[in-house]
This record gives structure tokens, C-alpha cells and sequence, in this order.
């Protein structure tokens, strides 16, 4: 899969400036298929405005990293790509986000459907209350997706599997999910997401509630995931947007400044602020 | 020595030990340094009324309790053989009449010359019992306060025995409630046991005539005490009850937990918890009044035979007054269900309500349950609207279109007007308390093994 850097610009901090930029950038040079495309995104909380126009594409089968320091904005963008921000009361977006091309804060969008083809893991392991077996199975009975039980097995053991879970579960699939370690719970969330077949899974700091056994198996898991989905994560962690991810973004107050090949922004980053927040000098 | 006297005495002591143990603990502070002292000087002035106020409050409490019994002993002991009476009913009645006498009250009858002389003995160690427990009590809190000041010093460790004695106090309190309904039980138990000695438990508990005679009418009839119709009405109407409450009030949490914005919750909730408020016999003639008419009228128009006081009147009031019971624990838990749980759904497609039935209500569950069961019993115990509304008639039916009767209704019954607590037809009220608290016991251990039973698979 391709790892060029689509949008290696360098950008004020301005929300204006960036779109100019972003526009003037025409999709085809990325290399690959745009699955996922911002342009000029704004998201107010009531009257205060969170994210101040960010603006970038991103390529089928990549994973990037959102990195920034906290209250910079990441993870409420992360969150307007699956439309999570319309549950949160008095908060608004504007501005334009496609997938494959499809404008999805359009009327006529389904959000029940975006969010099967966006699928999302939360910074906590949120299982529901329920067995191992129907927590997988949840999301796939809410959208149709097996017609009878032996199906459904199918769909629980391969997300299971897709999720490196599956050995460690077979022989208990009945008991409660809220049963299992906190690695694990993550991973069933990860193969809860992956049951209703999305194309593109949203990560929210998925590793920030666990121990570093558990995050590296995580890890592991995004770099085999990403031969299938398109993944974008939040993560406070450097050294896992390093290990983990194609391209970095870097927010900072609100702004998008910086995005690039990973190696890249974190050896030899065109933005003073990124470098300053790379070599902690504050954030 | 009353005990108005004796609280103001014992306040006045623990307000100057207060005062001692704070003078002293901040003369000891002082000279070590505050780092060097181990507990501020209040803690040493509480430390003080614990150690000279309250064994004297202690000494007065037993005195309360064994004085007068020790005064009686030593009283009936100067009384002379010959008019000392065996029967221990007897020389109550003589101790009251030699207290009538001793106090001036004057008694039937001339005082016989023992009878002033033990008044007088009576007297004398009366008064020589409360000088005695005065100075005793002094004694003690001079003590108490002495050794207090004398002990206090920079490490003495009053924080911790102040915080251990809040425990004990703590406890004691606690233990109130529990003794208490100990107490209750045992009370009906002993008027159940002799209830059971006259009539059978088999005759009780499985008999399906309730028409127990008035004691008046002196016929011991060993029949007519089954409580089965009335265990049947109790349940048919807590029933008709949980079939209102349940759904609406459900609904209700579900409407103001997750649909409602903050401005109609804050107006709505306290509006419904207003039904908790009304007193209970003000819903008994809205039901006599207004629904049971109602209902009748309704019923007539179906060509159904609903008579005006019926179970289904009773239990449909019943069920209007407990929603806020279910409806507000309800909210509460369901409030309590994390956000992250609903987001997990959100996420994943799935719609509002989807979200609720299939993830919300399940982790709320246990909760619910509690709320409902709370409901329940409540609604069991739930006397006035029946005794209004329910029609008063002890027949043992399923047909809620007619007047039956409740457990808590015939209690009433049995236990209003003259009656002679020896007989059956009173004591039978002590035996329907004691089945009422024992269900109502048994649904909240259930509850509560349910509650365990989710908590530990959920959380």
C-alpha cells in the first residue's frame, strides 16, 4: 500500500489559509483511493468554536496518527467523521467531510449507515453488559448482516479472529464481556467494530486505559488490521503514532499544522510548533 | 433529681471538660510545638467529655433503668412476713400503692401501719438512691476530668480514640434501626403463637372462608379465620397495581433520562415525585369518588359489570401513587448508565431507541428491579386506598371487577372498636401482620439476590 504523503504542506494556523491550500491540492495526487476527505471543518461547541477549519484526505488502507496536546481538537475531529459529535448537545459542524466522496453531513444521509461503514473504538473499553458472543453480535443484528445463527457464528468467530481474540475466547463465548481483562475488552470492542464490516475504523486514544502488554498487542493489531480498513487514531503517545502509523497529524489550539509522512514529522517536522511539541518542549 | 435537672448538669460538664481538655491541649501544644503534638486541642476537649460526661451519663442510664427495681427489693423487704403477699401480680399492686402513698397521691382505703412504714422506707431509699448516684456521678466525672488533664500530653493520641468513639456512636445508631425492627418481629411473634394455639396454621393459612366473629358474640368459632381471600385480594390488586405502575412509570424514566431536555426534566420530575406526597387516603377518595364511578361507567359502556369499588379500582389508584417510585429510582439509574456504554451503540448504528432496549435497559436492569420490587412491597403493605376503595369483601376471586378485601384492610378491622386482646379474633391481626412482613421480607431479599446476582456480571 502506498505511504506517500499526500498533503506535506506547510500551513499557518489559520483555518482559511489551510483550505486554500487544501483546495488548491486536487485529490488525484494522493496516491491511492480518498476514502476519507475534510475540507475547511469547524466544529463549535455552543457558541465556542473547537476546531477551526482543518482540512486534509485520507487514502484507503492507511492508518494516521492524530497526535497534540489535550483540548487541541483531535479527538473532536476524530469524532465528526462518523457524526458522533451530533450526541454531544450544542455542538455543530460545518464546513465539508466526504466519505468515498459522499458529503456526510448531507440531509439525505443515513447516520445509522454511516456509522456501519465508519466503526469506532473508544479511548475506555466500553463492553456492553452482555456475553462475549452477543457484544460481537450486536452491531450485526442491528444491521441484518447473517440471516441465521450459523452466519452469525461466522461473523462473531472471524471478527473475533480479526481481532487476535478468538483464541483466547472460544471456550467461553457466554460469559460476560465486562468479565474480561481490559486489553481484552478492547480488543472486543475492536471486534465488535469490525462485525458490521466497516470500511474505516476511528480509534480514540484506544490505548490509553492499558498496560503496555495489552497496547502492544493493540498495536499489533492495527498494523494487521490496516490491510483491510482504513484506520485514523488518537493517541497522546509518540512513540505509538510512530510505531503504528503512515502518516502523523499534528494538531495544535484547534489547527491542523502539520501533516506528513510519519517519519517524517517526527525527524525532520517543517513546522516550529511540531518540532517544539515532538522534542517536548510543551504540550 | 429530675431528668431535665440531670441533661442540664450533664451539658454544663461536658461544656467545662470541653473547655479543660482545650486548655490543656493547647497548653501542651504550646510547650512541644504544633508539628510535635499529635492531636489539635479540640480533639483533646472532646476526648475529655467523653471521659467525664459520659460514664456519668452512663451511671444515670442504669440508675433509670435497676433503681426503681432495687428500691422495690429493699422496700418489700422491711414489709412483714405476714402481709407480704407471694404473687408477684400482688406486690406490684401493693409497690404502687405504697409509691400512691409515699408520693401523697392518697389511696383507696385506710393505710394500714405497715403500709406507712414501708411508704416511709420507700421514701428513704428513694432519696438516699439519688444522693447516692449524684455524688456517684461527680465522683466519676471528677475522675473522668482528672484524669484527663493529668494524662494529656503532646503524643496522646486523642484524634484516634475521638474518631473511634464517633464509630462506636456511629454503630449504636445503626443499631437502632435494626433492634427496632427485631423488636417488631418478636412482638407479633409471641401474639402469633398464641393466635396458632386457638387456631390451627393449617386452618389459617390454607382456609378459604375469612369471617371471623366478633369476640362479643363469645362463640369460639374455630372457623372463618382463612386468610387465603385475603392474601388473594392483596396480591389481585398489588398486581393490577404493578400492571399501571410498571409501564408507565418505566416510560416515564426512559422519557425523562434520555428523550427530555434539561429544562422539562427539571420541571417534570418534581411534578411526579408530588405524587409520592399525597397522603394516602386523599388517593382513597379520588379512587371512591372519582375513578371507581369512572371506571363503573366505562365498564357499563363495554357491557362489562364493574362495580364501583373493586380491585381494579383500588389497584389502578394504587398504581398511579407508586409510579414515582418506580419512575424516579428508575431515572436515576438509568441516568447513572455511562455514556460511554450508549456511544459503544451510537457507534456502531445503532439507533436512539435500539439503543435504550438493548444496552441501556439491560445495564440498568438490577436497578430497576430493586425499584420495582421497593414498589411492590409498598404496594402490598398499602392500607387506606384498599380500606376505601377495594369494596371490603373477603371472597377468594381472580375476577378484578369485584370487591374484594386485603391483608392490611382486615388488620384494620380486627383491631378498630373494643376489643378483647385475648381473643382470636385480635390476635389474627398479629398473625396477618407477621405473613405481610414476612413477604414483604422475602420480595426484598429477593431483590436484593438479583441486584447481587447482575452487579457482579454487569460491573
Amino acid at each position: 500500500m502506498s505511504m506517500t504523503q499526500t498533503l506535506n504542506i506547510p500551513m499557518s494556523t489559520s483555518g482559511s489559509t489551510v483550505k486554500t491550500h487544501i483546495n488548491k491540492q486536487p485529490a488525484a495526487q494522493a496516491q491511492g483511493e480518498v476514502k476519507l476527505s475534510a475540507s475547511d471543518v469547524r466544529v463549535f461547541y455552543g457558541q465556542s468554536e473547537a476546531l477551526h477549519g482543518v482540512s486534509l484526505d485520507i487514502v484507503k488502507n492507511e492508518v494516521v496518527a492524530f497526535i497534540g496536546p489535550s483540548g487541541c481538537g483531535k479527538s473532536t475531529f476524530l469524532r465528526s467523521f462518523n457524526r458522533m459529535n451530533d450526541t454531544v448537545a450544542g455542538a455543530r459542524v460545518t464546513g465539508k467531510i466526504t466519505v468515498d466522496g459522499r458529503d456526510i453531513y448531507d440531509p439525505s444521509v443515513d447516520v445509522v449507515l454511516l456509522r456501519a461503514q465508519v466503526g469506532m473504538v473508544f479511548q475506555k473499553p466500553n463492553p456492553f453488559p452482555k456475553s462475549i458472543y452477543d457484544n460481537v453480535a450486536y452491531g450485526a443484528k442491528l444491521h441484518g448482516l447473517a440471516s441465521s445463527k450459523s452466519e452469525m457464528d461466522e461473523i462473531v468467530e472471524s471478527s473475533l479472529r480479526r481481532a487476535g481474540l478468538w483464541e483466547e475466547v472460544k471456550d467461553r463465548l457466554e460469559a460476560p464481556g465486562t468479565g474480561l481483562s481490559g486489553g481484552q475488552q478492547q480488543r472486543l470492542c475492536i471486534a465488535r467494530a469490525v462485525a458490521v464490516s466497516p470500511d474505516v475504523i476511528l480509534m480514540d486514544e484506544p490505548c490509553s486505559a492499558l498496560d503496555p502488554i495489552a497496547t502492544g498487542i493493540i498495536e499489533e493489531l492495527i498494523t494487521e488490521l490496516k490491510k483491510n480498513y482504513t484506520i485514523v487514531i488518537v493517541t497522546h503517545n509518540m512513540q505509538q503514532a510512530a510505531r503504528v502509523s503512515d502518516r502523523t497529524a499534528f494538531f495544535h489550539l484547534g489547527d491542523l499544522i502539520e501533516i506528513g509522512e510519519t517519519a517524517q514529522i517526527f525527524t525532520n517536522p517543517t513546522q516550529k510548533r511540531t518540532e517544539d511539541y515532538i522534542t517536548g518542549r510543551y504540550g | 433529681m429530675n431528668n431535665f435537672t440531670v441533661a442540664i448538669a450533664l451539658l454544663v460538664l461536658a461544656a467545662l471538660a470541653y473547655q479543660m481538655g482545650l486548655v490543656r491541649g493547647r497548653g501542651v501544644a504550646s510547650l512541644a510545638g504544633p508539628r510535635a503534638t499529635h492531636s489539635r486541642p479540640g480533639y483533646h476537649g472532646a476526648l475529655a467529655i467523653l471521659r467525664a460526661a459520659l460514664p456519668a451519663f452512663a451511671i444515670y442510664v442504669l440508675w433509670v433503668i435497676f433503681g426503681n427495681q432495687i428500691v422495690h427489693t429493699l422496700v418489700l423487704g422491711t414489709i412483714p412476713i405476714e402481709f407480704l403477699p407471694q404473687d408477684a401480680m400482688q406486690q406490684k399492686v401493693l409497690l404502687q400503692r405504697l409509691a400512691n402513698i409515699a408520693t401523697g397521691f392518697g389511696v383507696l382505703g385506710e393505710a394500714q401501719p405497715y403500709e406507712m412504714a414501708a411508704a416511709d422506707a420507700m421514701r428513704h431509699y428513694q432519696g438516699l438512691g439519688q444522693v447516692l448516684v449524684a455524688a456517684l456521678m461527680a465522683t466519676v466525672a471528677a475522675l473522668g476530668l482528672f484524669w484527663s488533664w493529668r494524662t494529656t500530653t503532646a503524643e496522646t493520641r486523642a484524634r484516634n480514640k475521638v474518631e473511634r468513639a464517633i464509630n462506636i456512636a456511629l454503630i449504636f445508631c445503626s443499631a437502632v434501626a435494626i433492634l427496632t425492627t427485631v423488636g417488631i418481629v418478636m412482638s407479633m411473634l409471641g401474639e402469633s403463637l398464641r393466635f396458632f394455639q386457638m387456631i390451627s396454621p393449617s386452618d389459617f393459612f390454607f382456609g378459604t372462608v375469612w369471617n371471623p366473629r366478633f369476640a362479643t358474640t363469645g362463640a369460639e368459632g374455630q372457623s372463618g379465620f382463612g386468610m387465603l381471600p385475603l392474601m388473594g385480594g392483596t396480591l389481585l390488586i398489588s398486581f393490577i397495581a404493578m400492571l399501571v405502575a410498571i409501564p408507565v412509570g418505566l416510560m416515564t424514566a426512559i422519557y425523562m433520562a434520555e428523550y427530555a431536555s434539561n429544562r422539562v426534566r427539571s420541571l417534570v420530575k418534581p411534578v411526579v415525585e408530588v405524587l409520592a406526597g399525597i397522603p394516602t387516603i386523599v388517593y382513597g377518595f379520588f379512587a371512591l369518588v372519582t375513578v371507581g364511578p369512572l371506571l363503573s361507567a366505562l365498564g357499563a359502556g363495554i357491557g362489562l359489570d364493574i362495580r364501583a369499588t373493586s380491585a381494579l379500582t383500588a389497584g389502578v389508584v394504587m398504581g398511579i401513587m407508586i409510579i414515582p417510585f418506580i419512575s424516579s429510582l428508575s431515572d436515576d439509574i438509568i441516568t447513572q448508565v455511562p455514556k460511554t456504554m450508549r456511544d459503544g451503540s451510537l457507534a456502531l448504528g445503532g439507533t436512539k431507541s435500539e439503543t435504550i432496549v438493548k444496552v441501556v435497559l439491560p445495564a440498568a436492569l438490577p436497578g430497576i428491579v430493586g425499584a420495582i420490587l421497593l414498589a411492590l412491597s409498598r404496594a402490598i403493605g398499602e392500607t387506606m386506598i384498599v380500606v376505601l376503595a377495594a369494596g371490603n369483601s373477603p371472597v377468594l376471586t381472580a375476577n378484578p371487577f369485584e370487591a374484594v378485601s386485603t391483608v392490611t384492610v382486615s388488620i384494620v378491622n380486627q383491631l378498630t372498636g373494643d376489643q378483647d386482646f385475648a381473643s382470636a379474633q385480635s390476635l389474627v391481626a398479629f398473625a396477618l401482620g407477621l405473613t405481610l412482613f414476612v413477604m414483604t421480607l422475602i420480595l426484598n431479599v429477593i431483590a436484593l439476590v438479583i441486584v447481587r446476582k447482575y452487579r457482579e456480571q454487569y460491573e
